[in-house]
């Protein structure tokens, strides 16, 4: 069992939570993920590691399908049945002069640790984040000390930009130009940015967080193309260059298990 | 001449497509003496020379006729500390019952049931092999908790070691927990046998992957292990390389077999992973786990389920007992069919389009060569799951660049050295996907290479 040292509320659907894993942290770097289970009859669900802190790991998720919002419900000092890792390839943090980070909702959660690594090797860091309002931009106090500027963007306008962060990067390519950048965020928020850097000729990290069972090169389920290869994020990813990835297909797999999502919320209403 | 074989009573073949229970229900008391009595108790037996694990079968079959149940038991346990696992899994039919001198003119000797037999009778009257274990507090571990690395494990404990295993995933059992059904090998007997081996004191350590977790380098060099066996299986699906094969709905058997084995998601939503099948169903491979794959479909309700192989039915790899239970369970084999393309709408899966084959000359493997015709036929299907097999995972490859694989990704042993001092290798991740047999038996074999390596080194 993996303990829970610390939880916090970071807004109404997503929650930071410090849990001690010490076989984790061991080697963890930027953009390697754990597989956890809530309890014995849960599911394996993948998660970005946020941050490390000598035996402890980080991890933040939004409360919106079963399993995560069953983690939720628990607090500090309950433990979480299985916790593994860490998992994946690090990223792959480029020889570059600058760098944007893109972030849409809960994404700003994976995108965190490798901006700070960018930041701590000198590379000159700004970070576009979306959300659909205020509440939604998280880790924005985190994001001030390894940014150098920060442009927010909120569907309903209540904080920064109103509208999608490709709005706001729209905008930014006028006046600034970037080496290099890292989106994270839903799939379709991706598939844009990268449509979009193409035009611009910059180019693009995604981290895809499909659909895993093991998280370890064994299931499959994970299988993403990119220009017409396979790939497995458990393995090969979670992060790639997002120029050649088939985002609508990915959409397809991530989306398969819809109705099935459903009447386990509807059992969790229940309880 | 012996009369027939006893016929092992099993589960009524409509019934059971419904159910996960097991199918082949095994012999009782009277049932097996009579079966036992049909053994020759040959002067140079063919049939242990034919063992993977060389049990030793005249033996345990004349102590089983005296009534001699626990020493019968002993007898196995000995040489193989899974008996209730292998009496089921094995492929007896191409092992010690091909060897058997009653099969010449009839049917061999039922070894597999007769071992089945009498593993069952020690899980459930609880009889146990004492083992005197002298400790020597020497640390080794071992990777992966399948078959390899519990036979391993078994034998490095008595003889003193202390023995750590790691395990990827929260269970332990390796392919015996995700893979094989429990249908085939019910998952109480798995843990039943593994308790044994807590109880001997060997240590279970969950979820710890090696290479990511900790490092073969930082096991041997910070944490003391003296000698390391990597028994972590062909984990890794082979693909088809076709056309259309990441769309929704197609499975590689891996995924399919492990949602519902070790997820459990034939309990859905009780158990919270869900797997979803439809009801045309293709499997595409002729082995043992594309009959798991075909069959699961089936409980899962599946209405038509056929099995696609690009040779004949003489040809298919699975047990003979697998391929009966599958026809009787209503299982279609569309034969001499190959995959060229999965046609989608919206990336869902809606189609599998197969080039029709004939058969040509022998092949290396001694089977016809499968020929493409350039004709075709498509079939509509809502889901299809991927069985050809499997390769050995990366990972160990990935984190340790002196760690010596082929072209294949198995690792490279000799005498089940790998090409780092002390770290030894058995199992599928050194042939390829093979049997649980098979695997015993490598782990059993490093086993006295690994104590040879650590005695050599200590009078150094």
């Amino acid at each position: 069992m993996y303990k829970i040292l610390k939880k916090e509320t970071l807004n109404k659907d997503v929650d930071l939570m410090v849990v001690h894993a010490p076989l984790v942290s061991k080697n963890a770097l930027p953009g390697h993920f754990i597989i956890l289970r809530v309890n014995d009859e849960g599911e394996r669900i993948p998660l970005t590691i946020v941050d490390i802190e000598g035996e402890n790991v980080s991890i933040i998720y939004q409360k919106l399908g079963y399993s995560t919002s069953l983690l939720g419900q628990l607090n500090e000092g309950d433990s979480i049945a299985d916790f593994v890792g860490p998992l994946g390839k690090p990223a792959h943090i480029r020889d570059v002069k600058s760098v944007l980070g893109i972030a849409g909702g809960v994404g700003a959660a994976p995108l965190l640790p490798q901006l700070k690594e960018y930041k701590r090797r000198g590379v000159n860091v700004d970070l576009v984040i979306g959300a659909r309002n205020k509440d939604y931009i998280i880790l924005l106090d985190k994001y001030k000390k390894y940014c150098d500027n920060i442009y927010v963007a909120t569907d309903d306008g209540s904080l920064g930009t109103k509208g999608f962060v490709t709005d706001v990067l729209v905008e930014l390519y006028k006046e600034k130009k970037y080496d290099h950048t890292i989106a994270i965020g839903p799939l379709v928020m991706m598939k844009f940015v990268v449509i979009l850097n193409k035009k611009y000729n910059i180019p693009t990290d995604v981290s895809l967080n499909p659909i895993m069972i093991d998280g370890t090169g064994m299931c499959g389920n994970c299988r993403v193309t990119i220009d017409g290869k396979t790939f497995f994020a458990c393995i090969d990813g979670p992060d790639f260059p997002g120029e050649g990835v088939n985002f609508d297909e990915l959409i397809a797999r991530q989306d398969y298990y819809h109705e099935e999502e459903h009447v386990c919320n509807l059992r969790l209403v229940k309880k | 001449m012996k009369g027939p074989r006893v016929v092992m009573p099993v589960l009524d073949k409509v019934i059971r497509r419904s159910n996960f229970e097991e199918v082949a229900c095994g012999y009782s008391l009277a049932e097996a003496q009579l079966e036992a009595s049909r053994c020759l108790d040959c002067k140079n037996p063919r049939c242990v020379p034919a063992c993977p694990v060389s049990i030793d079968i005249p033996k345990f079959i004349g102590e089983l006729i005296e009534g001699d149940l626990d020493q019968a038991y002993y007898t196995i346990y000995d040489a193989n500390i899974l008996p209730s696992v292998c009496g089921r899994v094995c492929p007896q039919e191409k092992q010690c019952e091909q060897a058997c001198i009653v099969g010449i003119k009839g049917e061999p000797v039922s070894i597999g049931a007769l071992e089945r037999f009498l593993g069952d009778y020690s899980l459930e009257n609880n009889v146990l092999r004492e083992t005197k274990i002298i400790e020597n507090n020497i640390k080794v571990g071992i990777v992966g908790s399948g078959p390899a690395g519990l036979a391993n494990a078994a034998e490095m404990r008595r003889m003193g070691y202390s023995v750590d295993i790691f395990e990827a995933l929260h269970d332990f059992g390796g392919v015996l927990k995700y893979g094989i059904p429990d249908f085939r090998l019910p998952k109480d007997i798995v843990t039943t046998e593994i308790d044994r081996l807590k109880d001997m004191g060997v240590r279970f350590h969950k979820n710890v992957v090696i290479g990511k977790s900790i490092t073969i380098d930082q096991m041997m060099n910070e944490e003391g292990y003296q000698a390391l066996f990597l028994g972590s299986g062909a984990g890794l699906p082979s693909p088809l390389g076709v056309p259309g094969e990441n769309l929704s709905g197609i499975y590689y058997a891996n995924e399919f077999l492990t949602r519902v084995n070790l997820m459990k998601s034939h309990k859905f939503p009780e158990s919270a992973t869900p797997v979803r099948i439809g009801n045309k169903v293709a499997v595409v491979g002729g082995g043992n786990v594309a009959m798991d794959a075909a069959r699961t479909a089936k409980r899962l309700g599946a209405k038509e389920v056929f099995v696609l192989y690009r040779r004949d039915m003489d040809a298919l790899p699975a047990r003979l007992e697998e391929i009966h239970h599958a026809i009787e369970e209503d299982i279609d084999f569309r034969l001499l069919l190959n995959p060229v393309e999965f046609i989608g709408e919206n990336y869902r899966l809606k189609q599998v389009r197969c080039e029709i084959m004939v058969l040509g000359e022998k092949d290396k493997s001694g089977r016809r060569r499968p020929m493409p015709t350039n004709t075709f036929k498509t079939f509509d299907i809502d889901s299809c799951v991927i069985s050809i097999g499997q390769r050995p995972n990366p990972i160990l490859k990935e984190s340790e660049a002196d760690l010596d694989v082929d072209q294949w990704g198995r690792i490279v042993v000799e005498n089940h050295q790998t090409s780092i001092p002390g770290v030894f290798a058995g199992g599928d991740v050194v042939s390829g996907a093979a049997t649980v047999i098979l695997a015993m038996g490598a782990g059993k074999d490093a086993s006295i290479e690994m104590d040879k390596y650590i005695k050599s080194k200590q009078s150094e």
